[in-house]
């Protein structure tokens, strides 16, 4: 129970954080022509790729004592973020961040120029027809990505298991808790844990492709 | 029957003949074996030069778990001498199970010097994270829980542990600085890229149960003849050196100590 309720709390965390931090990326890469465009998007992709125990080994020496990121949290009398919840939130932030911007990216650019063009003759300033306009008509887009980037944090396992240490209530969350009662043979535990994350992804996934059709139509 | 056929028949008989002089065996082994099965396997290597060994590095349990269900290892070296038992009655060996070493628990640390330590010194607030290896699975975890047991730390450390999935992951949590120390395997400490730094303190083995490590010849290798040379290898004067070069204490010598 712990497991799934840290693995909870970890997974709407960060779909948080990513709808702030990802929202303003995925509005960028939508409207730009700039030649950034190109990179930044393959740059957000790459968590796609990359197999978690690439970004997991990366993110452990960055944050480690001696990396950059671990120096200055250091500096900032945080401390290190290894082994703790926030340095899986930060971890999993980046894990997920394709997860969010891109489905976010694909309901601005549907939105095309022209409900923006109309709200600028109305004298709507940018940031106005941003909230007025084109977040309740990107809203079908911020909630797939939502549901996309919150059960993909769940999924998490490689990462996890590489800067998390395995701590009970802290960093041991559903996944890494199923490998451990694998790893002890315990496979009653195994299998009820393992139950109940698959019925979730079933349900996530159900709901999802309800929504879509519907949320076609609305466009 | 035509030259060129005949020909043709004997490179045919000689391309399928080749392979099979050639022998392979794959190796599971218990990841506190890394540094020494590496330097065993490469002196194999020379003498038998035509033939191929891999070696697999991981948890003793999960390798018990997999070869139950039909993992193409052919020799299992297990850092827990229960783990081939339990295969061995369940009719997965071809082979009697065989002890080969006992392990050691050491302290180690890449940022301070740990052979100025001993188990007390965890007690210290400043030491905010201590890595082990997962006791719930792995025989070097369970040792290490045991040793801080035996010296009534465990309370005062528990809540600073983190657990590695192995006894090589938790030494790497140690290596990258994220842990400032850790109860690793000796054979690991005493690696040349881990040995240069901080050095290690060894913990009186009278703090926990022996850890008792064996290996047998998986049922699937019966009639493999080179799992059967690597076996006999095994006991080879130059192999058991190897093992007590990294620190390992073997059978037959460990009750002189």
């Amino acid at each position: 129970m712990q497991a799934i309720w840290l693995t909870v709390r970890l997974a709407g965390i960060v779909t948080l954080i990513l709808l702030v931090v990802g929202t303003p990326i995925a509005w960028g890469l939508a409207r730009t022509r700039a030649w950034w465009k190109v990179p930044v998007g393959a740059v957000v992709a790459l968590p796609l790729v990359l197999p978690p125990s690439v970004l997991g080994f990366y993110l452990l020496l960055a944050m480690g004592p001696q990396g950059p990121v671990g120096r200055l949290t250091e500096a900032l009398g945080v401390g290190a973020l290894p082994f703790t919840f926030w340095g899986l939130v930060i971890a999993s932030v980046f894990y997920s961040l394709p997860f969010m911007v891109q489905p976010l990216q694909t309901a601005f650019e549907s939105i095309g120029e022209r409900p923006l063009e109309v709200a600028a003759t109305l004298r709507a300033s940018p940031v106005d027809a941003f909230f007025t306009v084109a977040v309740p008509l990107a809203l079908p887009g911020f909630i797939t990505a939502s549901i996309l980037t919150f059960a993909h944090t769940v999924g998490e396992f490689g990462v996890v298991l590489m800067i998390g240490g395995n701590v009970p209530g802290v960093t041991r969350v559903a996944s890494v808790q199923i490998y451990d009662h694998v790893e002890a043979l315990d496979y009653l535990q195994a299998h009820k844990l393992s139950l109940v994350m698959l019925l979730f992804s079933f349900i996530v996934l159900l709901a999802l492709y309800w929504w879509r059709p519907a949320a076609r139509r609305v466009g | 029957m035509a030259p060129v056929a005949r020909m043709l028949l004997a490179a045919f008989c000689l391309a399928l003949a080749a392979p099979a002089a050639a022998e392979k065996i794959t190796i599971a082994a218990a990841s506190d074996l890394k540094f020494a099965m590496d330097e065993i396997v490469a002196d194999f290597r020379k003498a038998n030069r035509a033939d191929t060994v891999e070696v697999i590095y991981g948890s003793s349990g999960k390798f018990h778990t997999q070869i139950q269900q039909g993992a193409p290892y052919d020799l299992y070296f297990s850092a827990d001498i229960g783990y081939p038992r339990e295969l061995a009655t369940g009719g997965f060996a071809a082979s009697e199970v065989k002890r080969y070493a006992f392990g050691r628990i050491v302290l180690w640390s890449a940022t301070m010097d740990a052979s100025k330590m001993t188990l007390a010194s965890l007690a210290d607030p400043k030491i905010t994270r201590i890595a082990i290896a997962n006791p719930r699975h792995a025989p070097y975890g369970k040792r290490a829980q045991e040793a801080l047991r035996a010296s009534g730390l465990w309370d005062k450390v528990e809540p600073r542990l983190v657990y590695g999935e192995s006894i090589s992951h938790a030494a790497q949590f140690v290596q990258t600085g994220a842990a400032q120390v850790g109860i690793i395997a000796l054979s690991l400490a005493l690696n040349a890229g881990l040995a240069g730094k901080g050095g290690y303190w060894l913990i009186p083995d009278k703090l926990h149960e022996p850890l008792e490590q064996g290996y047998i010849i998986t049922k699937r290798a019966a009639a493999n003849p080179l799992a059967k040379k690597f076996d006999a290898y095994m006991g080879s004067a130059q192999t058991r050196a190897t093992m007590v070069k990294y620190g390992f204490e073997l059978p037959g010598e460990a009750a002189r100590r």
